[in-house]
């Protein structure tokens, strides 16, 4: 039971950071701020120049 | 006990494999189940996994577990953070699995099912997973640098700016070829082209969520998005039976030529985040989901290939594309056995992410096993098909003929047998007019998909639901690829640029935006506008171009793999990554040739123009502009090669000098920093 338990953290913690919920997160841990329509689109603003810049594979 | 238990297991799994691969390999004259390529799959990966890359790790890397990575000392929690390794695992899946492992193959297939098979499990277990393994371990011993910057440092000068040239010309090809694919799946198709054009107003609908409503909740947005797309394929079905809608979203593939580059522009030059990332999260929900139910599909139904293992095309004289076996299957599929494009992945936000240095086999020899398994699972979803059927779609119309009956009869005359009725039957199942000349790849692989799907979830009246299902799920993934690439590239035109003239690398001043995003849109647009007006469907001659980049672009990784296993004193073991290079060197380089010299007009791109120009009565413009572009493919391959091989003569010279002691062997690593963990954890 643990383990399955364990397999879905796992599975939620790499959605989470496949799908950069995980990035907010910090951002608004580093930034101090709380979820709101401002902070998240402070983050997309700090985060867009960055991710634009990953390629992404054929 | 324990350690004999282990070994009967590696044995058994030794011995299912070597049954597996027997059984593909050597049946003839009848069907093959499915499952044969899933087993061989397996077992050969759990064997690569298990022992070469242990052995790579162990013998030539040393990972040293108490070796702090710089996710530990450069921690920002932004770029660099140290992340669980199945949360980066993850992560650089869902980065490096693109369309490539899903087209390469189901074009592959030509030559049947056997070739692309073989090549994609041993590619990938001595090759692509080598590559990614060792290119992401040595970019986290030097802080997570790029494998442009590594190039630059190991090789010299000229490693680094060849790596940069093939970074931008692969992207430049690569979107051309990509923009292609969606052409061709969505031309004359209303139900598809309704779906993708839906994908907007439910991406702006998920940004405003995003915004206003739930920030940050991208998982929960992207599962309403994919409600909101899926009831967007069901309501397609009535817009194509409407005449006046079906007029709405019938265009022909110069109009969509014209309407992707306007979108890639678009994405390029706008801040659009608010349609743009609610899209990419939404194509990676789809992406991920729709592999993980493939697979599920291909388990449950496991179909029969009805493919040859080899068909008469390997002499090269396929209609898909032209060419022998040696080289172009080699080509055809990069990524699924060995892509240069892994490199950058592997060297760019993944190591920054990795907490232990062992860790990096798991991710990096792992994930390219993952990606290797969809393209198994693509060459199922072609193979299924009935050959005649298969090349009945991906013929292109200057080969076989526009009219249903021609082109049913010459690819019977072929051997496999195909009538017009049971392609307007097919046609009709899948909601389209016609299926005939969907060159390109996507629309085989839909059909495969379809009827997988349609046989193991829900039944054959949802093979209409199925098929633009598939089609949305490539064209939406694609389009993503288009804008994210079409960004990068123009980034890094633009960081170019800045050395020339600083303002132009400024990425928030205007001019410049609009100048670099009109340089690299009108780059592949080119491409794509050629392969839209090239009689032979522009497949034949770009995709080979796009597999040679992309192989040399992975030829010049393994020269800085080996350069940097030679410092380290491993000379003894640098075959591990000298003979895919060398693999590599001979494919590339013997596909460029026959790309640009052959005698053959359909293989050579200059006997092509040759052709073309003694062609008899006054020249068209047309006929003009086909005779450029073919010497404009054969120059952009020829500076390719030349380009690559000043990258191997500088490796060579640089093993000779560091072997016969003539040079310093100086690795860059950065210095060794106990990490913190093993205290931590006791």
């Amino acid at each position: 039971m643990n383990t399955l338990i364990d397999a879905w953290r796992t599975l939620a913690a790499t959605l989470r950071e496949i799908f950069d919920e995980a990035a907010y997160a910090r951002f608004l841990n580093r930034a101090g701020m709380s979820a709101s329509g401002e902070s998240y689109a402070a983050f997309r603003r700090e985060f867009e120049e960055a991710k634009l810049r990953r390629p992404k594979c054929c | 006990m324990t350690n004999t238990l282990k070994i009967l297991g590696w044995a058994t799994a030794a011995a299912l494999g070597a049954v597996a691969v027997g059984a593909i390999a050597l049946h003839r004259g009848e069907p093959v189940n499915a499952l044969w390529l899933v087993v061989a799959a397996i077992c050969c990966y759990a064997l690569g996994y298990r022992f070469y890359s242990k052995f790579i790790a162990t013998k030539i890397l040393a990972l040293d577990g108490l070796r702090a990575t710089p996710a530990e000392r450069l921690e920002n929690g932004r770029d660099f953070l140290v992340t669980n390794k199945w949360v980066v695992f993850g992560h650089h899946f869902a980065a490096i699995a693109g369309p490539g492992p899903l087209v390469g193959p189901v074009l592959a297939a030509q030559f049947g099912y056997l070739p692309g098979t073989m090549w994609v499990l041993a590619g990938a277990v001595f090759a692509g997973c080598v590559q990614d393994f060792v290119i992401l371990l040595f970019s986290v011993r030097r802080d997570g640098k790029s494998l442009t910057e590594m190039a630059k440092d190991e090789i010299g000068r000229v490693g680094g700016f060849v790596a940069y040239v093939a970074v931008i010309a692969i992207l430049i090809i690569l979107l051309g070829v990509a923009a292609l694919i969606v052409v061709n799946a969505l031309k004359a198709s209303p139900w598809g082209t309704f779906t993708i054009a839906m994908t907007m107003p439910i991406a702006l609908l998920m940004g405003v969520y995003l915004r206003r409503i739930r920030p940050g909740k991208v998982l929960e947005v992207s599962a309403l998005g994919f409600v909101l797309v899926l009831a967007a394929i069901w309501g397609g079905q009535y817009v194509s039976q409407n005449e006046a809608m079906a007029k709405l979203f019938t265009f022909s593939a110069p109009t969509l030529a014209i309407l992707i580059m306007v979108y890639g522009f678009a994405a390029s030059a706008l801040p659009v985040w608010l349609l743009l990332a609610p899209r990419d999260y939404l194509s990676t929900f789809v992406k991920l989901g729709t592999i993980a139910l493939l697979a599920v599909g291909i388990v449950l139904l496991h179909p029969t290939l009805h493919m040859p293992a080899l068909t008469r095309f390997v002499d090269g004289t396929g209609p898909v594309f032209a060419g022998k076996i040696f080289p172009f299957a080699f080509i055809t599929i990069a990524c699924g056995a060995i892509s240069g494009f892994h490199a950058l992945i592997s060297s760019g936000t993944t190591p920054k992410m990795i907490a232990r240095e062992t860790e990096t086999r798991m991710v990096g020899y792992g994930a390219m096993m993952a990606e290797s398994a969809v393209a198994i699972m693509a060459i199922i979803a072609a193979c299924v098909l009935q050959p005649g059927v298969y090349f009945a779609i991906n013929s292109p119309a200057g080969i076989v003929g526009t009219a249903p009956a021609t082109a049913a009869a010459s690819i019977s005359s072929w051997g496999f047998p195909v009538t017009a009725a049971d392609m307007q039957a097919l046609a009709h199942a899948v909601g389209e007019q016609t299926l005939y000349n969907r060159t390109g790849g996507a629309p085989a692989f839909a059909v495969g998909m379809a009827h997988i799907f349609s046989h193991s979830l829900g039944g054959e009246r949802l093979m209409a639901l199925w098929y633009h299902f598939a089609i949305m799920f490539e064209a939406l993934f694609i389009l993503t690829i288009l804008d994210a690439g079409t960004r990068v590239a123009r980034f890094m035109v633009q960081d170019a640029l800045g050395h020339v003239y600083k303002p132009l690398g400024r990425t928030s001043w205007y001019p410049s935006i609009l100048a670099t995003s009109a340089l690299i849109v009108g780059a592949w647009g080119y491409f794509l506008w050629q392969g839209v007006k090239d009689p032979l469907g522009g497949i034949n001659s770009l995709w080979p171009l796009f597999g040679i980049s992309n192989q040399l672009l992975a030829t010049v990784a393994l020269c800085v793999a080996t350069t940097i296993i030679i410092k380290m004193h491993r000379a003894k073991y640098a075959a591990v990554t000298l003979l895919p290079l060398a693999w590599l060197v001979a494919v590339t380089f013997t596909a460029s040739w026959h790309k640009m010299f052959d005698a053959n007009p359909r293989v050579g791109f200059l006997a092509q123009a040759r052709v073309l120009a003694a062609g008899p009565g006054p020249m068209t413009t047309a006929t003009e502009r086909v005779i450029f572009n073919n010497r404009l493919d054969a120059a952009v391959n020829g500076v390719l090669i030349v380009m690559v091989t000043l990258v191997l003569v500088e490796s060579l010279r640089q093993w000779i000098g560091i072997l016969s002691g003539a040079k310093e062997t100086r690795v860059k690593e950065s210095p060794f920093v106990r990490t913190r963990f093993v205290e931590e954890q006791g």
